[in-house]
């Protein structure tokens, strides 16, 4: 029957064939690598500019978890991306030829280092990591998903928030002729994430820009997005075009759509259930037609390395 | 082959089949011979069941105002068959959530019904539906009478749950909750509209 075996290609698996057949990216990434040589930096991360392609300087983490990874079918067939469509397979069908180069990201408010960058110039000073993390939805199924990104703690240091800065909020493009879904008011456009300061640089999130070791499809972000892996899904904001450092709590997409339902923190809580759904137990996609749901961790089982943030917060209140 | 005998000799048995098709075909699909199910298989399954009941509840309730509207009267023959498809497709919806969504886990099952009111909904729907269901053979409905179509008169109470039902779980996209309910409403507006028709028309057919 349905027992299918996830791929468990790791991409230190995967040859740098794929580099050679995109002459050009390999070309540029191998003037940077040649620089690079004469010094002993680490290289920078680059990312080539078509989908699928390999991703060079992947390094390793000790955050990744050893569960089996999803297959790159299921993490790139089914999930939730409301601007290419609502159905869990509308983004694969819709994002086909979602343009993803030229790419900017403004960064702006309080930080001395502000300004619109391309995203080559924007990833430049940081390296690629693989990360391999329980992703929860809030609609209570999981996957494991072999990210590759940055961290967004070096992310934000780089930029130099101020002292009055103790938010981070997040914008997607809001781009209606390449995305049927923002033509219809599902939620109000664009869509807008945020995380608290001491969230935003714990080391365990990142901006991701792959999967598998290959550049992100469009579908699951692409060209870069936020993978809060504690977090309900809906926190890790997809194709970001936007990241502004703010005094206060920025307002988030699902929650200014159904306050009762999304709140702003939305760290994974089997004890608080959503009003019409309990988050005591998840669907592993993948795990077959007759496996049985599993129990939900606290914090998504990454408790250890973030339960200090919310020591004094009431979860239950601020779900 | 007077009339009859054709709708139950050839009709019947095709619609018949016809019925059985998407249930089929999530059987032919969970082993990947006529398609798949994707990547989360259990809720396919949940998903197509359930929106086979009430495409099936739809159909069951159009019969009535069907004849009425086109004089076919053998359109009547078809009624009891697709409400029990009805009944068939609740049945899938339940054991696939009650089987493979909950792995029979009695607390969590417990749990759902008694906290989650959207799956309460469902439970009630189910019961009211086995009910009819029950009901649908020749004798019983004989021996109940004119209580018969007072009880079967409830399966506009059980569409109007099971929209209720699909409308509560549904995350943000309400349009499908939205066209059943507005399919709900036109079958049941024709059916007043008919019965208001014939009340206003009898007196002048009576004395002309």
């Amino acid at each position: 029957m349905l027992i299918r075996k996830p791929a468990d290609i790791r991409p230190s698996e995967i040859t740098s064939e794929s580099n050679y057949l995109n002459r050009r990216d390999f070309m540029r990434a191998g003037a940077i690598a040649g620089g690079t040589l004469l010094t002993p930096i680490s290289m920078s991360a680059m990312i080539p500019v078509s989908q699928g392609a390999a991703l060079g300087n992947v390094g390793n983490s000790a955050f990744s978890t050893g569960e089996a990874p999803n297959s790159f079918e299921d993490i790139s067939t089914y999930n939730n991306f409301y601007e290419f469509g609502l159905d869990k397979d509308d983004p694969a069908a819709n994002a086909k030829n979602f343009k993803t180069r030229p790419w900017t990201i403004e960064v702006e408010g309080h930080a001395n280092k502000t300004g619109v960058y391309d995203l080559d110039d924007f990833l430049r000073p940081f390296d690629l990591e693989e990360r391999i993390y329980r992703m929860r939805c809030v609609e209570a199924w999981s996957m494991v998903i072999p990210w590759v990104g940055i961290s967004l703690a070096e992310v934000i240091k780089y930029f130099e928030p101020t002292s009055k800065a103790k938010y981070v909020a997040f914008e997607t493009l809001n781009d209606p002729q390449q995305m049927p879904g923002v033509r219809r008011r599902v939620l109000d456009w664009p869509y807008r994430e945020g995380l608290t300061i001491a969230e935003a640089t714990n080391p365990l999130p990142i901006l991701a820009v792959g999967i598998y070791g290959k550049v992100i499809p469009n579908q699951n972000g692409a060209p870069i997005r936020l993978v809060v892996p504690w977090k309900y899904g809906f926190k890790g904001i997809k194709s970001i075009v936007k990241i502004r450092f703010t005094s206060t709590r920025p307002k988030t997409s699902w929650n200014m759509s159904a306050p009762r339902e999304y709140g702003f923190y939305a760290n994974v809580n089997p004890e608080v259930n959503h009003p019409r759904w309990s988050q005591a137990r998840e669907r592993r996609i993948g795990a077959g037609i007759f496996a049985r749901k599993q129990k939900t961790l606290m914090f998504n089982g990454y408790g250890e390395q973030v339960a200090h943030l919310y020591e004094n917060l009431n979860l239950r209140r601020n779900f | 082959m007077n009339t009859i005998q054709q709708v139950r000799f050839i009709w019947k048995p095709v619609v018949f089949l016809l019925c059985l098709v998407p249930a089929a075909l999530v059987i032919g699909d969970a082993f990947e011979v006529t398609g798949r199910l994707g990547a989360n298989p259990i809720e396919e399954i949940l998903d197509r069941c359930g929106n086979w009941t009430l495409r099936f509840i739809m159909i069951t309730l159009a019969v009535t105002p069907a004849r009425q509207l086109t004089g076919w009267n053998s359109l009547m023959r078809f009624r009891r068959m697709l409400g029990l498809f009805t009944f068939f497709y609740a049945v899938m919806h339940f054991l696939s959530w009650f089987v493979l969504d909950q792995g029979m886990l009695l607390s969590a099952i417990l749990e759902d019904l008694t906290e989650r009111p959207f799956i309460a909904i469902g439970f009630t729907t189910l019961l009211l539906l086995s009910a009819l269901a029950l009901t649908s053979l020749m004798a019983i409905r004989r021996r109940m009478g004119h209580r018969w179509q007072k009880l079967h008169n409830t399966v506009y109470v059980i569409g109007m749950l099971g929209v209720w039902h699909f409308w509560w779980q549904v995350k943000k996209d309400i349009t499908e909750p939205l066209i059943y309910a507005a399919i709900l409403a036109v079958l049941l507006g024709v059916r007043v509209w008919l019965r208001w028709r014939s009340r206003t028309k009898r007196p002048t057919t009576a004395n002309p």
